[in-house]
């Protein structure tokens, strides 16, 4: 039972890694964030079953972080758009020295 | 506020420490005579930085006040007027009290005067002490009235400067220091007034600083200072290394420890005395005090002529114990001595700047002294110091009323000829009479001639020279008899070199020039008077010491004279020990010249000759044609040119040291520090910064390279854990 959760955990982590790494789509890219935090979040849920309680409660902490930086995320991609009035990363890139 | 106050009075009261019975002597206000001078420095400090704000300020608005008018003299020029013979003559008087306080007990042992503990590690403790005996109560009789008299004359001599209150507050300093150095209860203590003469010699030779020349001989008198200077650190070191302690009292209590003639009590007193060597200008650290004269006059009359330089002269006679018990240092310290009082004189004998023969004349003055230390007459080094600082004090105060004049005549015709320049002189004892004659019997006292100071106290000392050569056991009896021959020799060139100086410069014909001559005038009475009063002392301040064998004879009057052999006897609490350990390994003095003859016969021989010599002179100079120094084309040859260019010493020490010091330095600046070190930190630097631009490569800005590199990153690392 325990493995096949880890096991879509994985796949979940991966797809969101590379929903990262090569989508252009800043939007796009924060919702593969979001995947990644969740396949983790099914990985705590997973093993609290064999350690205990404290893999879920963690979850929580995750969830509610992720909602603060879903915020904040989602006010820059936003600002960045009614700049650039584009949300393509290639078209920006101020971070740096 | 009460309390403070009382707290002041008791730090200026300090507790004294008087254990002994038979007389009782009780300081007065020993610290209020080193706390004077101190508040004069810092009122006259204050008052200097004021003046320049003052100034600085009349110059911006346009109103700049001319100091050579008496009356738009702003207050920062007037007060130092008062604050700075003022504070003198109070440690003067404070002086006096405990001067005759102290005449009238017989005083065995020193008073200390404790105020606070200056250092305290473990066992190893140096109190802030003033010590009062008869050795550090005539050292300040000196200081404080012949320095209150060398105030007074530079409120005439340096009325007009513009940086009159900064004069003030450095001379002031430097009295303050040198009360530290013969008042101070330790060695320790000693150095910090060594030391701080050695400052204030710096900060006035170097007065007018804008002239690169003056500023160097500033720097020159510093550097070569600083040299001796170790050698006393070294001294103080093996010092407390064997006694650990560097009280006068413990030391000298304990001196009896030490093996007579052993290798420890030779190098402690040969390092004091390259310390002494330094600052009182023997061989071959005397270049300094020639280039010291770029100072102002008075300057040199206090510091370079009557207190400071005999700095060396009040070591050597403090450690009497310990030279006592060296007799290879003690034979060292003599014939340095006698060697710089001829060498220096043969100087004096062909210079003619008139502060540049009396320059020569103090390093040959202070060449007796050591002799005298050195053949174990410690009283008569010390008369002698006391006599010189009287009668060299006036031929340099009165050598500045000269140059005060010679200047003023050349300021009023816009020529720019040397006011220093005896050539340029002749005939001032006409304008200038009272200068020329208290001058005369300056010259008369440092010639020898009876009855005058220094034929007294030179006398002494050759005596004690002669009388070393011939006292049965002394050590190295030759070399002592060699000494006491080259000290005579030097007396005479003294009467020569001294007479010549005078002759040229007061009488013949006047070479001023033809305008100058009437603007020519004698000092006012605020710059005679000190020299009248210091030529009272220089006629009557042998009289204190008349010797034992004179005083009954021609020379005392037939015992007319009352005080013989006064300073022997004051001195000789200080002495006592140092003779004492003469006589146990030497057994007693024995009174005989080496050729024969009394001390009277002595004495009347070298007073004859000197007479003639100073006769001759005037006759010999008189009948030279002297020529102003823009006629002068005379061209130097043989032995005179190398006189002239006193011995070309200068020319040699930047040959053999200065010049290979530089040129160490400066491959030290160019290889050394600019290359490699510099080179160093450099190539740091750029390599920093050219890695730096290296990896700013990979900092593209695009968000997917980052995340790229951030995803690789944490493969790599997760691989590296997991293999």
């Amino acid at each position: 039972m325990i493995t096949e959760a880890l096991v879509l955990s994985a796949i979940l982590f991966v797809i969101g890694t590379f929903g990262v790494l090569v989508r252009r789509n800043a939007m796009i890219m924060f919702l593969c964030i979001e995947l990644q935090l969740n396949a983790v979040n099914l990985s705590f849920v997973a093993f609290s079953r064999l350690f205990g309680i404290e893999g879920q409660i963690f979850v929580f902490f995750v969830m509610t972080v992720a909602a603060a930086e879903a915020a904040v995320g989602l006010a820059i991609i936003i600002s960045i758009f009614r700049h650039y009035e584009t949300v393509n990363v290639d078209s920006f890139n101020l971070l740096k020295w | 506020m009460s309390g403070v106050l009382l707290s002041l009075a008791a730090l200026v009261q300090g507790s004294s420490e008087a254990a002994n019975e038979a007389g009782h002597f009780e300081p007065f206000l020993p610290g209020l005579i080193v706390l004077l001078p101190l508040l004069g420095f810092i009122a006259n400090g204050y008052l200097s930085l004021r003046h320049a704000r003052v100034s600085a300020d009349s110059v911006r608005s346009g109103s700049e006040f001319d100091l050579s008018d008496a009356s738009s003299r702003p207050s920062t020029h007037t007060l130092p007027t008062w604050i700075g013979p003022g504070v003198m003559g109070a440690a003067f008087l404070i002086t006096l009290v405990n001067f005759s306080r102290m005449l009238g007990v017989h005083l065995e042992e020193a008073v200390v005067v404790h105020y606070w503990t200056w250092i305290a590690t473990g066992t190893f403790s140096v109190e802030a002490a003033l010590q009062l005996d008869q050795l550090s109560i005539i050292m300040m009789m000196v200081i404080t009235g012949v320095g209150t008299l060398i105030h007074v004359f530079s409120v005439g001599y340096m009325k007009d400067d513009p940086g009159y209150p900064r004069y003030f507050a450095y001379l002031n300093l430097f009295v303050f220091f040198m009360l530290v150095l013969v008042m101070g209860s330790s060695y320790a203590l000693m150095f910090v007034g060594w030391e701080g003469v050695g400052l204030c010699s710096y900060l006035l030779i170097g007065y007018w600083f804008s002239d690169r020349e003056k500023a160097d001989a500033g720097k020159k008198a510093f550097i070569v200072n600083r040299i001796g200077d170790v050698g006393f650190l070294v001294a103080m070191f093996l010092l407390f290394k064997n006694f650990g302690s560097v009280d006068f009292i413990s030391i000298f209590h304990d001196a009896d420890t030490l093996i007579y003639g052993g290798g420890l009590v030779t190098a402690i007193t040969l390092f004091f005395f390259i310390g002494a060597i330094g600052k009182s200008a023997q061989i071959p650290l005397y270049v300094w005090l020639p280039d010291a004269m770029a100072g102002p006059t008075p300057v040199s009359a206090l510091i370079h002529a009557a207190t400071m330089v005999t700095a060396g002269v009040y070591l050597v006679a403090r450690s009497s114990v310990l030279f006592a018990l060296a007799p290879f240092s003690s034979a060292i310290v003599a014939g340095v001595g006698v060697l710089t009082a001829l060498f220096a004189a043969t100087i004096a004998l062909k210079q003619n700047d008139i502060k540049k023969v009396l320059a020569y004349s103090t390093v040959s003055q202070l060449g007796y002294m050591f002799l005298g230390v050195g053949v174990g007459a410690y009283a008569a080094g010390v008369f002698h110091l006391m006599t010189h600082a009287f009668f060299k004090a006036l031929l340099f105060l009165g050598s500045g009323a000269v140059i005060h004049s010679m200047h003023e005549a050349y300021h009023a015709t816009h020529s720019h000829e040397d006011a220093q320049d005896m050539r340029n002189m002749g005939g001032l004892h006409r304008p200038m009479r009272i200068t020329c004659i208290t001058m005369w019997i300056a010259t008369l006292a440092i010639a020898g001639i009876w009855p005058f100071a220094g034929f007294f106290s030179k006398d002494e000392i050759i005596w004690y020279a002669g009388a070393w050569a011939g006292a049965e056991g002394a050590p190295y009896p030759q070399l002592y008899t060699v000494y006491w021959m080259l000290a005579l020799v030097a007396a005479l060139l003294t009467a020569f070199y001294m007479t010549r100086m005078m002759v040229m410069t007061f009488h013949g014909k006047n070479r001023t020039g033809e305008k100058e001559q009437g603007h020519l005038h004698e000092a006012p009475p605020v710059m005679w008077i000190p020299l009248a009063v210091l030529a009272l002392l220089s006629v009557f301040g042998g009289w204190i010491n008349v010797p034992e064998a004179l005083s009954a004879g021609w020379a005392g009057l037939g015992g007319l004279l009352p005080m013989s052999e006064w300073l022997h006897h004051w001195l000789e609490p200080i002495t006592a020990q140092a003779h004492h350990v003469q006589e146990v390994n030497l057994g007693k003095y024995s009174y005989y010249a080496p050729f024969g003859g009394g001390e009277a016969l002595w004495a009347a021989i070298s007073t004859i000759l000197a007479g003639t010599v100073v006769f001759l002179t005037v006759q010999i100079v008189r009948r030279q044609e002297i020529l102003a120094v823009k006629d002068d084309a005379t061209d130097l040859s043989g032995f005179s040119k190398v006189l002239f260019n006193k011995y070309y010493v200068d020319e040699l020490y930047d040959r053999v040291i200065v010049q290979p010091i530089l040129r160490i330095s400066r491959f030290c600046w160019r290889v050394i520090d600019a290359g490699i070190i510099d080179g160093a930190v450099n190539a740091v630097g750029w390599g920093s910064k050219g890695a730096g631009w290296l990896v700013s490569m990979f900092q593209t800005g695009s968000i997917n390279t980052y995340a790229f590199i951030l995803t690789v990153g944490v493969l790599f690392v997760l691989g590296a854990s997991l293999f």
